[in-house]
């Protein structure tokens, strides 16, 4: 085939294009091993913390360690109290932080549309999102254990609401506004006033984005450390005063596995065994959820 | 088009306690539309439209996209209160009052002009619900008037027969034709006086639509009807009368018949017949 018809088909140059072909094929084999071994590198990390885990804290699970209180080092103490501190931190917190993230949420996607208002909120809340969890423990710190002269399990929850407050309104947003024009219409176009919208029908169509959301924030603070080491502080002996310092497992964790006692250690690699799991069990419990959603 | 295949279905007869409500006299205009101009913020949509709504008939309304046809139905039931920067100027009337005067309530507006869209809309609850829950926002209704109601509704909508056994699953569960026939029957459930139909069956498969179009034509005995649609043949085999838009104005309006067949217009004869548009 001369160079100079203009036919469609095959490249006109046949050497050329099988050069072409080669070097193309070549750099798409490059980019794929790349692709493959970063997400190979990715998942051994992951692996590699869930197995050490195991291995590391199997060993030493035993039902003593939810039936004892943490005790002094060779007294076979349990984990007792942070499990049960952790619980109550985790869920207060979340129980104080999700209704005003859902009313700021439902704010910004409902009556704040574009208004300076609804943009600055929404700036606001993202920078809370990822702010350094130890400011949070410090800010609390200032305004609900110094002034009230101790450090209590009331804090903690607090300190832990401030975290989930961004979570969940940011799910909240966004789930809202994912709810079509046509089916907000539809509802006020029955002559529904607009509270009764989003409350019986736009909150009913997210639900399970905002759950999603919520379980996210529970599983995010549910390992939170440094928000509490200013706020709860930790606590050896069984408390579950929340004007007295509460024990969490995270702060445990902390505590014991800087340790020199071993049986400390053990009982530190025990407590990040239940933490991860039960974290990774929201989650899964998130995603199932969320896939419903859609 | 007849209804005749709908036969199982038919009159409200057997409702004793439900009745549509209507408006009192024939013959008249149910909605009167003088002077009406409508503005997306400076952008002007509507440009002094004239058009009366008979009672208990239905006015077809058609055109290209984007010449005003559902933005007119959209000021009918104040829709577009919602999104700020639109108004509307003029009058239309409604009885003693003017729709878009912005003293007017509009909840109560919506309960007299109620809507239907393009894509179906179910509510995220159960059959019975979707239709319960106009109402409920209207009137206290004991359990079993309720039930009378929705059973009343579903039966005009000619929805009755397929969903009586399965009021408690789930609305998501129907199918697109059954779904905006559900969306009908909720809407006539408020007992409106008029029913805004917009592109109502533009979504659906030919036997769904052949469905919705004779359940329009049942429905014009106790409701008025405004459609818009894009399908001429609709147009021609539903309405009563006709108004053909363009560039925001009302070109044409006449019977359906007089509009396909011998329009006054130019520009309304170029459209039926395919000319553009």
């Amino acid at each position: 085939m001369s160079a100079t018809t203009l036919s469609p088909g095959p490249a006109r140059d046949m050497p050329v294009a099988r050069s072409l072909g080669r070097r193309r094929y070549r750099i798409n084999t490059v980019i794929k091993v790349l692709c493959v071994l970063a997400t190979f590198i990715g998942l051994a990390m992951l692996a590699s913390i869930l197995f050490t885990l195991l291995y590391r804290g199997v060993g030493g699970l035993a039902l003593s360690v939810f039936t004892t209180s943490t005790l002094p080092p060779g007294s076979h103490g349990g984990l007792l109290n942070a499990i049960i501190g952790s619980l109550i931190q985790t869920l207060l917190g979340a129980a104080i932080g999700t209704p005003i993230g859902l009313m700021v949420g439902t704010y910004l996607a409902e009556y704040a549309q574009g208004s300076l208002i609804g943009n600055a909120v929404r700036f606001v809340s993202d920078v809370l999102l990822s702010a350094p969890s130890i400011l949070i423990g410090l800010f609390v710190y200032q305004i609900a254990v110094y002034p009230f002269g101790g450090f209590s399990g009331i804090a903690g929850c607090l300190a832990l609401a401030v975290i989930v407050i961004p979570i969940v309104v940011r799910t909240t947003e966004d789930m809202l506004r994912l709810i079509p024009a046509t089916l907000r219409e539809a509802v006020i176009g029955l002559g529904a006033p607009k509270w009764k919208m989003i409350v019986l029908i736009c909150y009913r169509a997210a639900k399970q984005g905002i759950a999603t959301g919520i379980l996210l924030a529970v599983a995010r603070i549910a390992g939170e450390t440094a928000p509490l080491l200013f706020t709860s502080l930790g606590n050896f002996n069984w408390s579950v005063s929340l004007d007295k310092p509460m024990a969490s497992l995270p702060v445990t964790i902390y505590q014991y596995a800087g340790s020199a006692f071993e049986d400390w250690v053990q009982l530190a690699w025990v407590g990040a065994l239940l933490i991860t799991f039960g974290v990774l069990a929201i989650n899964i419990a998130a995603r199932v959820l969320l896939h419903r959603a859609k | 088009m007849s209804a005749t295949a709908t036969s199982s279905q038919g009159s409200n007869a057997s409702f004793s306690g439900v009745e549509a409500r209507g408006a009192k006299t024939l013959n008249s205009a149910a909605i009167s539309i003088s002077n009406l101009d409508f503005f997306y913020g400076e952008n002007r949509a509507l440009k002094g439209v004239n058009l009366d709504l008979p009672n208990r008939q239905v006015t077809g309304m058609i055109g290209p996209s984007g010449c005003g046809k559902s933005t007119l139905l959209r000021v009918l039931n104040r829709m577009y209160d919602l999104y700020p920067g639109q108004r509307a100027t003029g009058e239309v009337m409604m009885g003693e009052d003017n729709i878009i005067d912005p003293k007017i309530e509009v909840n109560a507006l919506r309960a007299r002009v109620g809507m239907v869209f393009q894509k179906p809309t179910p509510f995220p609850m159960t059959i019975f619900e979707n239709i319960a829950f106009g109402v409920k926002l209207h009137e206290k209704l004991s359990k079993s008037a309720m039930e009378e109601r929705v059973e009343w509704s579903l039966t005009r909508a000619a929805l009755w027969g397929e969903v009586k056994d399965r009021l408690q699953t789930n609305a998501m569960g129907l199918s697109g034709g059954q779904q905006q026939r559900l969306c009908i029957a909720r809407t006539i459930a408020v007992r409106p006086e008029v029913i805004l139909l917009d592109e109502p069956t533009s979504a659906l498969d030919p036997i769904s639509t052949l469905k919705i179009e004779e359940l329009i034509d049942e429905l014009k005995q106790d409701f008025t009807i405004a459609i818009v649609t894009h399908n001429m043949q609709q147009a021609a085999r539903c309405a009563d009368q006709v108004a053909f838009f363009y560039l925001g104005e009302m070109v044409e309006c006449g019977p359906a018949a007089q509009i396909f067949t011998s329009p006054k217009q130019k520009r309304t004869q170029e459209y039926v017949t395919g000319r553009f548009g």
